[in-house]
């Protein structure tokens, strides 16, 4: 898996007769995090769908392993974890019940794994109270959950700290830094700085 | 009746013991097949719906309230009901599956359901098929055990009920998968209802004339097997095309 990279050229995205990404070319190698940031509206969360394949760019390819990820869509999908502004739970559901449906769709979990991403995110609680029950903040952190679970080499990460308290935040930070050191890469659109302790990240800047 | 539901919604999910083997960004060995991945979109489903009952129950009551108010309001003379009663069964069944369309797909648009999946690695086409079939156990089936129910408030005779319940399974296969094309190209349209409607009921036309024709003859004691072929057909015609269609449809509309 030496050859696991993320390439992306000269990416060009209309909404309607909005020119919202206007040539975004980058590479990502093992164990990089890119953080995109920029002001509301400048394309962050298009970006993002661009790069994991639900949005067709008019220019532009984004390629994985040095293929061009449209080629086989099923195996960059199966590489790739996407989360986007609202974490993908249903709300009749609690929060184990969640989980154990939405990554078990991509990969076989032992009810083991499942309970250490719970605690790990410091669910353990509360796990089995249904999700519309939850906070904000309680939802961002089951759908970390999720994300560590799915051990894949590409995370996409839209707003991962939104409504979470600083320890939150620090467990995001933790996440990266975690998914990093075993060679994975991330892509983070962010507002608010991610916590300190990151270090060397790549930064891309929208402009609106 | 629920809690055999999710007995049978956890007997789905049973996650194996066996602690997975976990290589990061190696190559995953532990990745769900597109079996098994469908299976847990059907029980996740058919567990939500009974944590959602009103959902379960409006297509239902409607089609009992149908059925019910035609012997009322036409008249209580056999010979008429019977005359009236295959059109009556199978316009309510039409009109109730398309009241449960609109569910199908919308809360998983709303919540980044449809996205996950779109982005699992997985079959979509598999899913929605998953996805569908949940629907037509939640409708469709129902659906067909309520008609001997129907039937009998329209004068139907016990010997015809059979052929009925047959033919109202059969032909809500091929409902919930007409539908389903319908519903995921209404993604994303505000107040689709209607627009919804529109695209489905030309396409169910079909199911609604065989179905009817296969009541008719049911209640006359003719030979029935042929439009319950026919209904099968479709049935069959839709399994194969319209989670396809439909998978598509959602692709596009995440887009």
């Amino acid at each position: 898996m030496h050859d696991e990279r993320l390439d992306v050229e000269n990416l060009h995205l209309w909404r309607g007769d909005r020119h919202v990404l206007r040539g975004v070319s980058f590479s990502l190698s093992r164990g990089e995090c890119l953080q995109v940031t920029g002001p509301n509206g400048s394309g962050k969360t298009s970006l993002l769908r661009t790069l994991s394949a639900l949005m067709y760019p008019e220019e532009g390819r984004v390629l994985w392993r040095g293929q061009d990820v449209r080629a086989d869509l099923a195996a960059f999908h199966g590489a790739l974890a996407y989360l986007g502004h609202e974490p993908p739970l249903k709300g009749e559901l609690s929060a184990r019940e969640n989980l154990r449906y939405w990554i078990g769709v991509r990969r076989r979990i032992g009810s083991r794994a499942l309970e250490a991403a719970l605690e790990l995110v410091g669910a353990g609680a509360w796990c089995d109270r249904l999700v519309r029950t939850l906070s904000a903040g309680q939802r961002r952190r089951v759908a970390l959950a999720g994300l560590a679970l799915l051990m894949v080499p590409l995370w996409l990460l839209d707003e991962p700290t939104t409504n979470l308290d600083r320890e939150g935040q620090q467990l995001v930070a933790d996440l990266i830094a975690e998914q990093r050191a075993r060679g994975g890469m991330v892509v983070t659109a962010v507002h608010h700085e991610l916590p300190a302790s990151l270090r060397d990240l790549r930064r891309l800047e929208l402009r609106a | 009746m629920s809690r055999v539901v999710t007995r049978i919604a956890d007997s789905l999910v049973q996650t194996d013991t066996a602690p997975s083997t976990q290589t990061p960004a190696g190559p995953d060995t532990a990745q769900a097949s597109v079996l098994e991945a469908a299976r847990l979109a059907l029980a996740r489903d058919l567990r939500l719906a009974f944590r959602k009952r009103d959902q379960l129950v409006q297509p239902l009551a409607f089609y009992a309230m149908v059925t019910m108010l035609f012997p009322l309001s036409i008249s209580p003379e056999l010979s008429r009901l019977r005359e009236v009663a295959p059109g009556v069964l199978w316009a309510g069944a039409l009109l109730a599956s398309l009241l449960a369309l609109e569910f199908l797909f919308r809360d998983d648009a709303y919540d980044g359901t449809l996205e996950q999946y779109a982005l699992s690695g997985q079959s979509l086409t598999w899913l929605m098929f998953a996805k569908t079939a949940a629907h037509w156990l939640l409708t469709g089936l129902p659906l067909a055990l309520m008609a001997p129910l129907a039937g009998l408030s329209l004068g139907v005779p016990a010997a015809a009920l059979p052929g009925i319940v047959v033919s109202v399974a059969v032909g809500s296969i091929a409902l919930s998968l007409i539908g389903s094309i319908g519903a995921a190209l209404t993604l994303g349209v505000k107040r689709s209802s209607a627009l919804l409607a529109l695209l489905t009921l030309p396409l169910s036309l079909p199911v609604l004339i065989f179905g009817a024709r296969a009541t008719q003859l049911a209640i006359s004691g003719g030979p029935l097997l042929a439009p319950i072929e026919l209904l099968a057909a479709l049935a069959v015609l839709g399994l194969t095309l319209a989670p396809l269609a439909a998978a598509a449809a959602v692709r596009i509309s995440l887009e």
